[in-house]
């Protein structure tokens, strides 16, 4: 039997750290919620673990995600995790062809050099020394670019590192000894008896000129301390993302996601972390207002060592781009939501309001305005004289008494108050009995689609401005403005909205494009989701933001939500505008209403009789 | 003769001497900009809740600044938080911060369950 005391501090490491992998597993996956449950129940058997399982080797072990962001990053992680894998599959090959038998001793293909030391006539013993080698050399190349990084982040594409807690940098310690002292130990051995390849033999060439005999066994008790230190530091450092990614990869291809309260997948989900700090370099807090402790990163380390504070909870726009950049996938914003949450009075209701009035005439639209685009009567006007133009006959839900659509309230963790405010909204909309409910607000419009139950479609104004223009109820007239188009954060990357904004916009003038836009657009400032930064901040945040859009110097900065719109105005770079204002401003009209000289009479008449 | 229809109404004095303003510390710590509050009166006036139900967020700060705090948890439960007042302030106050905070600070006193 191939057997040494060194390999007892492995076998302990490796046996510790599947019971303690083993626990956790079983732990997260008995605490997953109903809804979770059921998905995995259902798609269990089905293609869609197969496409898991292909994903687990495009992201866990050739890492797409990062090459495409950074290609010398995406060749550090492949490198240390598909060459460690490949160094594991064929060795343990290597290992059984030298045995004879696929059940020989489990820590033989980890010491294999060790116990082969005779030249044995097995089958592919040259091929399967030269790719061992060969994959020992590609993880050390990855090992040093690792090293490199750690110094210098921003060769690798990285503008700031994390800060790291002890557990981390002592399993970053022995995961960097690993490897070399595994390469000191074969070349050792194979300068006693021979047995090496092109990099281990030449190594242990150089190694000839010491002491390689009293060397040896001190250096394979070295790299089997090694290896049993970062076995136990593992399940506690952000390596565990190695098993849990797995996990995580089936979980979402069998559609489980995030809900409303704190579950088995939350804690999977913050386990994946591998706090590779991309998303402190996503982060506007960061860049444009050098607040740098309360990123994503640090977030869900302190979620997950029970050190959460309200700060860091609560100091976060929640724009989503952390979640855009994030290369495991974890949705950042839905776990900060579900730590916000407040312990609630059962039954209570908050809102006994009774004033907001139902519709009294049946209507083919609602529109509900939002509370912002109150604050900004412009839009209001341009929707009227839109809905006036097209015919369409509308009720304004929120003209005089309305409420508020119930996303800020959840935002901030009151969920029972938010329902309290939906249940209210809901039996408003039904009232109606109308087939479309639009609103001008992106905060609602994510509001209505996500926590409303509505048997009618909802669109936000740019989206029903879009298909007015395609049914030519309005007509527009071109003009040669240059126009840069603003993706609110709820709209954009929140609704996944992008494409009918610009496409109303280019038929009106010339829309320039800018640096970040889309799925990367920056947030104005405004976010009502944050209840720590002050004004001071938000002028940060909003001043860099619109030096990126009026790059181009464009005579509109056009944006489709009312709080972006309010924060940019006091910039005071380019003339801001509403999609709505826009459309407005530029309609042919058909003398199917009133004209305009009518309607600023009938407007002011309006006025009149308001103030008498 | 007690119940003839008239009776003798609480003193509403505020005695500077035993106010509690160490709640008020708090708040300003969480939120300085409170501090630039002029009390103006903007943010009750844009309120979308005071639409509906008497609630007024200046009352409310002045209340939490003085120190009585009788009631004042269930008042607050009226606030949407919906932000229109703090985009109103003339001052840049976070006003839906101080909402925010003086909830949470409400509920560590247990201010919720003294009796009026």
């Amino acid at each position: 039997m191939n057997f040494h005391p060194f390999i007892l501090p492995f076998a302990i490491g490796a046996i510790f750290l599947f019971a303690v992998i083993t626990f956790k597993f079983v732990m997260w996956i008995r605490n997953l919620d109903r809804k979770q449950r059921y998905f995995v129940n259902k798609n269990f058997f089905s293609i869609k673990t197969i496409s898991a399982i292909w994903e687990i080797v495009r992201e866990a072990l050739i890492h797409r995600n990062i090459y495409r962001r950074n290609p010398l990053l995406g060749y550090m992680h492949m490198s240390l995790a598909f060459g460690w894998f490949l160094l594991i599959v064929v060795g343990k090959i290597e290992s059984s062809f030298y045995a004879g038998t696929m059940f020989e001793e489990p820590w033989l293909a980890i010491f294999f050099k060790y116990f082969a030391k005779e030249q044995h006539e097995y089958f592919g013993a040259a091929f399967f020394s030269f790719t061992m080698d060969l994959l020992l050399l590609i993880v050390l190349s990855g090992l040093s670019l690792a090293i490199f990084k750690r110094f210098r982040s921003k060769f690798l594409g990285l503008k700031k590192a994390t800060k790291h807690n002890t557990f981390d940098r002592l399993a970053l310690a022995s995961l960097w000894w690993i490897f070399p002292l595994r390469l000191l130990a074969e070349s050792s051995t194979a300068a006693i008896s021979g047995n090496g390849d092109f990099l281990t033999g030449s190594v242990g060439n150089l190694l000839k000129a010491l002491p390689v005999e009293s060397m040896e066994l001190p250096l394979w008790w070295a790299y089997s301390s090694v290896l049993c230190l970062f076995f136990v530091s593992l399940p506690f450092s952000r390596y565990m993302h190695i098993p849990t990614e797995i996990v995580l990869v089936f979980l979402r291809k069998w559609g489980a996601t995030i809900g409303e309260q704190y579950s088995g997948l939350t804690d999977i989900q913050i386990n994946s972390c591998s706090r590779c700090g991309i998303c402190i370099d996503a982060c506007q807090l960061n860049f444009a207002a050098s607040i740098n402790d309360v990123q994503s990163v640090y977030f869900v380390r302190d979620t997950r060592y029970g050190s959460l504070t309200d700060n860091v909870a609560n100091n976060c726009l929640m724009c989503g781009r952390c979640v855009e950049a994030c290369p495991v996938g974890i949705e950042l914003t839905l776990i900060r939501q579900q730590l916000r949450n407040k312990a609630e009075i059962p039954g209570k209701h908050y809102f006994d309001y009774n004033k907001a009035e139902i519709s009294k005439n049946k209507s083919d639209v609602v529109y509900f305005a939002g509370c912002m685009t109150h604050l900004t009567p412009t839009i209001i006007i341009a929707m009227k004289k839109i809905f006036e133009e097209a015919g369409v006959r509308y009720w304004f839900m929120d003209e005089e008494k309305g409420l508020c659509c119930g996303r800020p309230m959840r935002q901030q963790g009151y969920i029972q108050q938010s329902k309290d405010l939906i249940s209210k909204n809901m039996r408003l909309i039904a009232s109606s009995g109308a087939k479309l409910l639009v609103t001008s607000c992106p905060i609602c419009y994510k509001s209505f689609t996500d926590e409303y139950i509505l048997d009618i479609p909802v669109m936000h104004h740019s989206e029903y401005l879009k298909t007015l223009i395609d049914k030519k109820l309005i007509k527009l007239q071109k003009s040669s403005k240059r126009i840069v188009f603003h993706d609110p954060c709820d709209l954009g990357r929140g609704s996944g909205i992008y494409e009918q904004p610009r496409d109303i916009l280019k038929q009106i003038g010339e829309l320039n494009s800018c640096e970040l836009e889309r799925e990367e657009s920056l947030c104005c400032g405004g976010s009502l989701s944050n209840a720590v930064i002050e004004l001071e901040t938000q002028i940060k945040i909003r001043d860099h933001a619109l030096e990126v859009l009026t790059e181009s110097k464009p005579e509109i900065l056009a944006t489709a939500c009312p709080l972006c719109k309010k924060s940019f105005v006091h910039g005071n770079k380019a003339k801001v505008m509403d999609i709505a204002e826009i459309v407005a401003e530029n309609i042919i009209l058909q003398n199917k209403t009133k004209t305009v000289i009518e309607q600023s009479k009938y407007l002011t008449k309006n006025l009149k009789t308001k103030i008498n | 003769m007690k119940n003839w229809g008239f009776n003798i109404s609480k003193p509403r004095v505020i005695d500077w001497d035993t106010r509690d303003t160490s709640e008020y510390a708090k708040i300003i710590e969480k939120v300085p900009s409170a501090q630039r509050c002029l009390m103006c009166g903007a943010c009750a006036a844009t309120c979308s809740a005071s639409n509906h139900i008497d609630f007024n967020f200046r009352n409310c700060h002045l209340k939490y600044r003085r120190g009585q705090f009788e009631g004042l948890a269930d008042e607050l439960d009226k606030c949407m938080l919906c932000g229109k007042c703090k985009l109103v302030c003339p001052r840049g106050v976070n006003t839906r911060a101080i909402i925010y905070n003086m909830r949470i600070f409400l509920n560590d006193l247990n201010y919720k369950n003294i009796e009026q």
